[in-house]
């Protein structure tokens, strides 16, 4: 008897199964991967970049193009190899049909080289930001639906030279790929206005104390620009006012966002007046941004997410909302090989709430890029303001192809500051 | 000291020179030729400044777990977990109290309470056992890591300091002089941080006074040297263990406060401390406080100097000093073979 009942049951269970599910066979579900940083430095950023997820997910609904959608989240912890092993644990392990992340720079050019040995997975980039994920080698089924670094530069060079009147300009930034990048773009456009960049700074991704690096920086400079993210920039920002810092602020583009601006104390008050530039300007009044916005805050209660959500969220809203217009659009069948769901991802034209987005032949974004400035709401939030935005920002940020080619990929020391790159 | 000089001479000079020197570059105005080679002297101070500070930080946290291991040999891998409880206590009694000093008795406090239901719910079940120790341990600090993040968030939270803190604070060392009037310009320095390295050399002092000079520090003392014959005289080896751990893990709890004022509390930073807890305490000796302290300066140093005069390398150098000490005197600079 005890041997027949679990047996009984199991029958029972299948006889229902097949009752209640005549119809769902045919709409087997679709299993999508996400992959943030939940752990170390880059928590609170990854964080954000699921909620930006969970947005776009509330707004397409459990069922897209008739298929249930059936999500696992893996976490990494920016580091190249903690990607890669969350990546392999979602698609070796999991077998999920869709990989959405990552979202730090060297974990993206990491990803890109995973994915070509896994053809029948689509991976698309969260937001991570490296300019050699898409540029160099660029894989088939790795789609990025955000600019890079640089891109994010686009307008920051120009306006802190002209406006701001900052003629020479040290950097510090984290040693590693995004960084290098952002610094690429913002120098490409500094240095051809006329400005000079005196001295970089690199510190180890997951620096805690700056105090030294603070006092070897130099006094004889306009501006300091700072590439810093994380509980890193919260660290410098807290140091530098102890040191009694006084000089003129740059802020790279995850300097002055919402994970920064929202930290707890009074480090971030130094960065109230801040220019910077990036993806997205929280206070822009466009109608879909300020739907957008009004969707974030709906979806979670005011301890538990940003005042505005972060270009992270953003990042990911954007990548998860193409994959499900494709998926909806194609109605759940992405083709042999996933064929007709890649068509579909090179082809979209993304109507994003920070933009019109198209991919070029790499798969990578062409956008619209903002310069932006922090400035304290009513309430004591700091948020970001527009102050001009550029469209169509491609990836070789204007430049002719081969010109850009000649300068180098972005590292330590290039580009060179010169006044003309062609 | 004589016996050293006389035993050592060439070892003497050496060190006397260096000593020298130091003095000399910390209170002369650098000529122009040594400015050129290495850099402002403003720099120099700073990243020297720095690594105490720091090394006074890592000191705190690494003197508990030093003391813990010398103790009761047991390893305690969740002794970075009690650094960040520490730190999110911290914040929220200074926030709540808007007294930072506060922050320090009460963080010490419930950090120890912490302490002292881990040793009589966990380590006292399972003493001499050090394997399943060190896996319970880990398991622990994973566990709490999770469960701060689940009350806490991912967000990083600083501490904030009172206004007499906050600022820089001019010092009576000399930096430079300017070209124009040749008046000197003096160093100015970050209040907070002098307040922290003047508190980490009063609890260093203190806790050598109770180890060398009280009767609760000879019990330690000799618990460290042989418990099984302490045990033997009739002194509560339990109760012992017990105080050592809530000792060790308050310091640990009021160092996340230290470390959440001029740094920042968030994920990520428990596992960051135990492993400078670790390095620290591999370098100056295991199980010995001077060692603990020598320990953490030595590694605060080298960041500092590292992250300025060679920033590419700066994290290798802790990690290359950890392994010359491997090397050529395995049971660390002041432990005991």
């Amino acid at each position: 008897m005890s041997r027949t009942l679990p047996k009984a049951l199991l029958g029972a269970t299948a006889v229902a199964a097949l009752l209640a599910g005549g119809p769902a066979l045919a709409a087997e579900p679709l299993k999508i991967g996400v992959m943030a940083t939940l752990e170390g430095t880059y928590t609170v950023l990854g964080e954000d970049g699921i909620r930006g997820f969970k947005v776009a997910m509330l707004k397409h609904g459990d069922t897209v193009g008739g298929r249930p959608i059936d999500i696992t989240i893996a976490s990494t912890d920016a580091s190249p190899d903690s990607a890669v092993r969350a990546a392999r644990k979602l698609v070796e392990q999991d077998g999920v049909d869709i990989v959405i992340g990552p979202l730090s720079g060297s974990e993206g050019i990491a990803i890109r080289d995973y994915s070509k040995t896994q053809p029948q997975v689509t991976f698309i980039n969260g937001s991570s930001g490296a300019q050699e994920t898409t540029y160099v080698t660029p894989s088939e089924n790795f789609f990025r639906f955000n600019m890079d670094g640089a891109q994010w530069s686009a307008g920051l060079g120009d306006y802190v030279f002209n406006e701001k009147g900052y003629e020479t300009v040290a950097t510090i930034g984290e040693d590693y790929s995004f960084i290098y990048t952002q610094v690429f773009g913002f120098a490409l456009e500094y240095c051809a206005a006329g400005g000079e960049i005196t001295d970089r700074f690199w510190v180890p991704l997951g620096t805690k104390d700056f105090a030294s690096i603070i006092a070897a920086l130099p006094d004889d400079v306009d501006a300091i620009y700072l590439g810093l993210g994380g509980g890193d920039a919260v660290n410098f920002l807290n140091q530098y006012q102890q040191a009694g810092g006084e000089a003129n602020l740059i802020g790279g583009s995850i300097m002055v966002d919402g994970t920064v601006l929202s930290s707890k104390g009074k480090a971030k008050d130094a960065l109230i007046g801040v220019p910077s530039a990036g993806p997205q300007a929280d206070t822009w009044d466009n109608e879909a941004w300020q739907a957008y916005v009004t969707a974030y805050k709906e979806a979670f209660p005011p301890d538990q997410r940003f005042p505005s959500p972060s270009l992270l969220a953003t990042g990911y809203y954007n990548s998860t909302d193409a994959a499900m217009i494709c998926i909806d659009q194609l109605g759940g069948d992405l083709g042999e090989g996933q064929s007709a769901f890649r068509d579909c991802l090179s082809n979209l034209e993304l109507d994003a709430p920070n933009g019109k987005i198209t991919l070029d032949h790499n798969r990578q974004a062409i956008g619209t890029n903002f310069v932006i400035e922090v400035v304290e709401a009513e309430n004591g939030d700091l948020l970001t303001q527009l102050v001009s935005m550029k469209e169509g920002v491609n990836q070789t940020l204007g430049i002719d192809p081969d010109a850009f080619a000649q300068i180098g990929l972005p590292s330590r020391e290039i580009p060179e500051c010169k006044s003309s790159y062609e | 000291m004589r016996r050293f000089v006389e035993r050592n001479p060439f070892w003497s000079i050496v060190i006397l020179v260096a000593v020298a020197v130091l003095v000399w570059s910390i209170f002369a105005v650098w000529p122009d030729w040594l400015v050129d080679a290495i850099g402002r002297k403003k720099i120099f101070l700073n990243a020297l400044f720095n690594g105490i500070t720091l090394g006074a930080l890592y000191f705190l946290v690494a003197s508990g777990f030093t003391l813990i291991f010398g103790l009761m040999r047991n390893v305690n891998l969740a002794h970075g977990s009690l650094y960040l409880f520490g730190g999110y206590i911290g914040y929220e009694i200074a926030d709540w109290s808007g007294s930072w000093l506060l922050a320090f008795p009460v963080t010490f406090l419930v950090v120890a309470v912490l302490g002292v239901a881990l040793q009589l719910a966990v380590f006292r079940r399972m003493q001499g056992q050090d394997l399943r120790q060190t896996l319970v341990t880990i398991g622990i600090s994973i566990v709490l890591a999770d469960l701060m993040l689940w009350i806490w968030g991912g967000d990083f939270f600083q501490i904030l300091t009172p206004e007499w803190l906050s600022g820089p604070v001019e010092t009576f060392l000399v930096t430079g002089v300017k070209r124009s009037s040749g008046d000197p310009i003096f160093l100015k320095y970050p209040m907070v941080r002098l307040v922290i390295l003047a508190a980490a050399i009063v609890i260093g002092v203190g806790m050598w006074l109770l180890l060398n000079r009280t009767r609760i520090g000879m019990l330690v003392r000799a618990g460290v040297d042989d418990r099984e014959m302490l045990t033997a005289t009739g002194v509560n080896i339990q109760l012992v263990f017990v105080a050592v751990f809530a000792f060790g893990a308050g310091l640990a709890g009021m160092a996340g406060v230290v470390g959440g004022t001029f740094q920042s509390i968030a994920p990520g930073e428990d596992t960051r401390f135990l492993l400078a807890s670790l390095v620290v305490v591999i370098v100056g000796g295991m199980g010995s406080i001077p060692g603990a302290a020598l320990g953490a300066l030595l590694i605060g140093l080298a960041e500092q100097f590292g992250s300025v005069y060679m920033p590419t390398y700066a994290v290798v150098l802790t990690f290359l000093i950890m392994v010359l000490v491997l090397a050529f005197r395995p049971q660390g600079i002041l432990g005991r073979a």
